[in-house]
């Protein structure tokens, strides 16, 4: 059996990689999907301890977190969609309306 | 009720019913026809309140995951204002810009149904499902004017960060149960009242994961990048709506988590705290004094007054916890009246959202002057006005805690942020209005809506007593 180290550092790159992808893509999309990446992190990271703690908890969790992450992008989207109608862009640095 | 486990849902449940019923009545409206979704609102909201008084001093609890302690319906009662406040100050506003009411008013009412729920979670995935029900309706209630860039900008950066953030405290949620076998705050708080931080390094993870998701929230330095964007590109309205409801919300969910759950460690997150609150005030007035938008300029001082209710929560002594509870139900009164205030005098084209906009606003609207005023005595905490009893209540906790440092820095910082408030007020009764349009007038429900605020700013701010104690009594339940 894989111990729950191995679980937690896959897990903890995942979420790393989400992150950085946060900081450095330039496309709105890329930028949506990056934060998605970090929430299957966390849900890794859920399943992982519901495991090493012998109940079923962690796997319930998993699909609230599922289900909200859903809902976030398809909201995010939808956001999206709206600024590109404005300016037919999707880098982040073309949207300076407001100091940012 | 029929089975006694659902008692501590039936305020939430009130708001979310009022939340659907608005939905489904906005999706049979017939072409051009009116319909009165804001007064049902209001009704779903009146059932919360009076649910709220029943339930109180009862303690009940649903299901171990929603409790209505008093602490929460505290909360939930200052929510009920805001939600109340907001749905009087919008029914003009939506007019005048021409916004989808439907739309408007079920989101706003699902916003208030998830902050409802985080104040009285006592679980903290259901802790988190209510920030994102609350923070979804808010996104899009940011971007609600979708003809607008700056409205759809902000609403994206106050998405991405939202987000973002979620991510983190998701993140310490998920080592929290790691940890702790649960993610039941009073399961967490008896499983760590029996550990020490150096027997398992991962709860430092949690706890430093879980604080930067609150500090996101409340919009905390170093975490407070977004909100001078959000609160400026939303319309009017809705950003007195986020930066009290939201705020309020988080604040509740935040001393709930660390002063109940995570009290055995406050040794560890007391001074970093510490710092953050001092940061908080300190960078919301310097940097609020340089603003030439009024709403941003609330903005920085909506960061800054986050900042005094972190001393609140560094102070977690009973004088401390109660003026917490305090300051969130001043602070929602005043700063909605304020933005409220603001959204009532924008036009369709024209935000009139610039300080200069304010100009000579005594001439044409003497009565709305003389409240905007009000409003900005009571941010600047100028007695008799609630916000001087409220700042009073947080100083003296910090005092009293021994934090001189921090109300030395929290009384400097409230005494340079009541000069950008009088500047305003300078604005409006000395300057001339040279050539700018005429400013829309305001209608009656406004007008009353602004009319109860401002009597409780001064109800609260001569005659404290009965609310303070409600307050204290909210925090004896729980801490």
């Amino acid at each position: 059996m894989i111990p729950l180290g191995h679980y937690l550092i896959v897990s903890a790159i995942l979420f790393a990689l989400g992150t950085a992808g946060v900081f450095m893509r330039r496309n709105l999309i890329t930028i949506l999907l990056s934060i998605e990446i970090m929430l299957n992190a966390v849900n890794l990271s859920f399943v992982a301890f519901g495991r090493a703690q012998g109940t079923v908890d962690g796997q319930i969790i998993t699909f609230f977190v599922m289900t909200v992450a859903a809902a976030e992008a398809a909201v995010g989207l939808a956001i999206i969609i709206t600024l590109y109608r404005h300016r037919e862009s999707l880098n982040p640095d073309a949207f300076t309306t407001l100091k940012w | 009720m029929f089975n006694s486990a659902f008692d501590a849902i039936v305020p939430l449940l009130c708001v979310t019913l009022a939340a659907l019923a608005s939905m489904s009545a906005e999706a049979f409206r017939g072409k051009g026809e009116r319909m009165p979704i804001g007064g049902l609102g209001i009704v779903g909201l009146a059932g919360a309140a009076v649910s709220c008084v029943l339930l109180w001093n009862r303690n009940t609890s649903s299901f171990g995951v929603i409790v209505a302690d008093n602490f929460g319906l505290f909360v939930t009662m200052t929510l009920i204002i805001v939600g109340l406040l907001t749905i009087m100050f919008s029914s003009q506003v939506l007019d005048l810009h021409d916004l989808p009411r439907g739309e408007y008013y079920t989101l706003v009412l699902f916003a208030i149904a998830g902050m409802i729920m985080m104040a009285t979670a006592n679980d903290l995935l259901v802790l988190f499902i209510a920030l994102e029900i609350m923070s979804l309706a808010v996104y899009v209630l940011t971007g609600i004017r979708r003809d607008d860039q700056r409205s759809s900008e902000a609403a994206f950066k106050y998405f991405l960060l939202g987000a973002f953030s979620s991510a983190f405290f998701l993140y310490g949620i998920a080592f929290t149960y790691g940890v702790t076998g649960s993610t039941r705050l009073d399961r967490v708080g008896t499983f760590l009242a029996a550990q020490s931080m150096a027997d398992n390094p991962l709860l430092l993870v949690a706890l430093g994961l879980l604080l930067v998701g609150f500090a996101f929230k409340i919009s905390a330095v170093p975490f407070h990048m977004w909100t001078p964007d959000a609160y400026e590109g939303a319309p009017a309205i809705v950003t007195g709506f986020m930066s009290t409801g939201v705020k309020a919300a988080a604040f509740a969910a935040f001393a709930r988590v660390f002063l109940s759950a995570f009290e055995p460690f406050s040794a560890d997150w007391a001074p970093v705290v510490w710092v953050i609150a001092a940061a908080t005030m300190i960078l919301g007035t310097v940097v609020g004094v340089a603003q030439s938008n009024l709403k941003r300029m609330l903005a920085y001082s909506s960061i800054a007054h986050g900042g005094y209710l972190l001393v609140g929560l560094v102070a977690a002594n009973q004088v401390g916890k109660a003026a917490i509870l305090f300051y969130l139900l001043a602070y929602a009164v005043t700063n909605l009246a304020a933005f409220g205030v603001i959204a009532m005098l924008g036009a369709r084209d024209r935000a009139n959202d610039e300080l200069r906009d304010y100009a000579g606003l005594w001439q044409s609207h003497p009565a709305l002057a003389a409240l905007m005023t009000v409003c900005l005595l009571s941010l600047g905490g100028i007695p008799p006005t609630v916000g001087f009893i409220g700042k009073w209540y947080i100083f003296s906790a910090a005092v009293g805690s021994g934090y001189y440092g921090l109300a030395i820095i929290g009384v400097l910082t409230s005494v340079i942020s009541v000069f950008f408030y009088l500047r305003v007020v300078v604005m409006m009764y000395m300057a001339e209005r040279d050539g700018a349009p005429a400013l829309p007038r305001v209608g009656a429900v406004g007008m009353t809506a602004l009319a109860i605020a401002i009597f409780a700013i001064f109800y609260l701010g001569i005659l404290p007593t009965a609310v303070l104690d409600l307050a204290a009594a909210s925090i004896s339940t729980i801490f």
